[in-house]
């Protein structure tokens, strides 16, 4: 079974506090923040590696980032995929979800074809939730995404679950999909000291808007819909005055907060 | 000639014959917006779809719109990204509403975007701010790093202009008098069956026990810093006695402390605005603060007196988490035998 499966690398969710808006630019500051493959997008590399060792096939990882994130790639393969495929061109920045989504349908095409596209349901970044849809959209396949559960047979069959509010959704259909995957589907493995010895020798390719044959026009900030305005810092902070004492002693004080809140009768 | 109206339309979502609340919050804004742009005379309209569902069509009729827009037919009756995408992407090249409007909901987050793809149109993600400014534009406020940052996001050159808001983003408004017209669509004039390529085997939905997180006064949340599933059942004991609910931080979901996922409070789960959140050993992440922010008092506890979570509280008490729950519990039930003896 040929499986693309899509790898966003983002700055570590872990550090998120310290991002900040440079107050005379108005723009955003995430220096020193490590970069870290999209946490939902291991789930799926995850559960594209079980059906590998199941079916046989090949996992290829299709991204669109900087030159710069081709360690993060680096590190998809130590985990066990194939090759890579790095999209990476300045034109590329400043992508909305469907300008991003138009140069992975291209580069899954390109590098395909794929019998299954999967990728992390939402990033920890931007959090659209958009890519699984719109990759699936503009690569014709059948789509689903927020996928707690997947049995797909070597015929082609699948059957699929996707997480609602409070429950789920259970579809059935056919390859080719393109299926969103969230944290509850699988436990991604650890990378091994031999994975990462034979990631050295797999093949990373990066790809330029030339090599993918994209118009400039439909691609990056340029080729976005939705354009950015400006940006702020939420400010959330509240007074932080601090209890003092025993357990004892601020458990009275809390009570009595719960109390001038209408809390306790 | 008269200038054109801007239409604002909410897709509203349903399930086994209920509206999901996120739907009335998303209309409360647009009628919300209309009001705000009032030189543009606006209008809103909602879309339902579904099976035999024309008493939620009456119902959607009184929320102060326009119209409603009714498609009705069994191939409808689950949201299915295929058929409800087919028949919202005929239904608004015909119309061509100026705005749309999704709840971010399960189902939401995958027919959003489905339809910006085939319209070739701007999409803005859990909006937490919706305003129209001076050009008629919507100006839609989003947050990206788990809400550490908010954008102002347009969409120019595209139509319509599309934005999803995530549930309990907004508090319902008021319900309008008034009754919008109820416009029955011909549904076999808007889905043919090759539309659709998924088929639905099953929905299943379980009533979630206990006090709802989002309608809880007293939310006691627990963080990591709780340390262990014994001691999580003290927060469960501290709720009970404070009639709350108990949620959590995804560090504490992933160590299996908790009940479930509905209970995970931040950007990727529940918005709750209680009287008062007491926070227990949660360090205070953007992403878990951005969907407390708007609760009434912020207590936290904490051993790390640098957690950032002491920095968004009205109270701090840096103190193990633990030690200071099991002293409130027999302080709270120390006080209400008091109370009954008194």
């Amino acid at each position: 079974m040929e499986i693309a499966v899509l790898l966003k690398p983002v700055p570590d969710p872990a550090q998120y506090d310290k991002i900040q808006i440079d107050p005379a630019t108005g723009i955003l500051v995430r220096k020193g923040l490590k970069t870290v493959i999209n946490p939902e997008d291991k789930h799926a590399l995850e559960a594209a590696l079980q059906l590998k060792e199941q079916h046989g096939g090949r996992v290829a990882l299709i991204g669109m980032a900087p030159a710069s994130a081709v360690e993060t790639f680096r590190e998809g393969l130590a985990i066990g995929a194939d090759e890579a495929f790095l999209c990476s061109d300045r034109a590329f920045a400043g992508a909305d979800s469907l300008a991003t989504s138009r140069v992975l349908a291209k580069a899954i095409n390109k590098a395909g074809p794929f019998a299954l596209v999967l990728c992390g349901s939402t990033s920890a970044d931007g959090g659209t939730a958009h890519v699984p849809s719109q990759v699936g959209e503009l690569l014709g396949f059948a789509h689903l995404t927020h996928v707690i559960q997947m049995e797909i047979s070597p015929d082609g069959r699948a059957t699929v679950r996707a997480k609602m509010e409070n429950g789920y959704r259970e579809s059935r259909g056919r390859l080719p999909l393109v299926l969103g995957i969230r944290r509850e589907l699988n436990t991604p493995r650890y990378i091994s000291l031999m994975g990462i010895m034979a990631a050295q020798g797999k093949p990373v390719h990066v790809w330029s808007l030339n090599d993918l044959g994209l118009d400039k026009g439909k691609v990056g900030l340029a080729g976005s819909p939705t354009q950015p305005g400006k940006l702020y810092q939420p400010d959330m902070k509240r007074k932080g005055e601090v209890l003092q004492g025993e357990a004892r002693e601020v458990a009275q004080r809390l009570v009595g907060i719960f109390r001038s809140a209408g809390i306790l009768g | 000639m008269a200038e054109k109206r801007l239409a604002i339309w909410v897709v509203v979502e349903q399930n086994q014959g209920k509206l999901a609340p996120v739907s009335i919050e998303v209309l409360g804004q647009a009628v919300r917006l209309v009001e705000a742009a009032s030189a543009l005379s606006g209008e809103v309209a909602v879309v339902l779809l579904g099976d035999q569902v024309e008493d939620l069509a009456e119902e959607l009729s009184a929320y102060g719109v326009d119209q409603v827009y009714w498609v009705d037919d069994p191939r409808l009756k689950h949201y299915q990204n295929d058929s409800y995408a087919a028949v919202l992407q005929r239904l608004v090249e015909r119309e061509k509403p100026d705005i749309l409007l999704f709840g971010a909901t399960g189902a939401g987050e995958e027919l959003a975007p489905t339809l910006a793809a085939r319209l070739s149109t701007g999409l803005a993600a859990h909006c937490t701010g919706l305003d129209i400014n001076a050009d008629g534009q919507l100006v839609m406020k989003v947050p990206a790093f788990g809400g550490r940052v908010l954008g102002e996001i347009f969409c120019p050159s595209t139509s319509p202009q599309m934005a999803s808001i995530k549930p309990g983003t907004f508090t319902v408004t008021e319900r309008r008098v008034g009754r919008g017209e109820i416009v029955r669509e011909d549904a076999s004039s808007l889905l043919f069956d090759e539309d659709i390529r998924l088929e639905i085997m099953d929905v299943v939905q379980f009533e979630p026990s206990g006090l709802p997180l989002e309608k809880a006064d007293v939310v006691i949340a627990g963080g990591y810093g709780m340390g262990s599933k014994k001691n999580w059942g003290l927060l469960e004991q501290l709720a009970a006695e404070l009639q709350g609910a108990v949620g959590c931080t995804r560090p504490a979901l992933d160590e299996g402390w908790t009940a479930g996922e509905h209970t995970m409070i931040g950007t990727s789960g529940k918005t709750v605005r209680p009287k008062v959140y007491l926070g227990c050993g949660i360090s205070g992440a953007a992403h878990h603060v951005a969907g407390i922010k708007d609760s009434g008092v912020i207590i936290n506890v904490n051993r790390d007196a640098l957690a950032p979570a002491h920095a968004y509280s009205d109270y701090c008490v840096t103190d193990d988490a633990k030690k200071v729950v099991e002293a409130l519990l027999e302080e709270i039930r120390r006080t209400k035998n008091e109370d009954d003896s008194g």
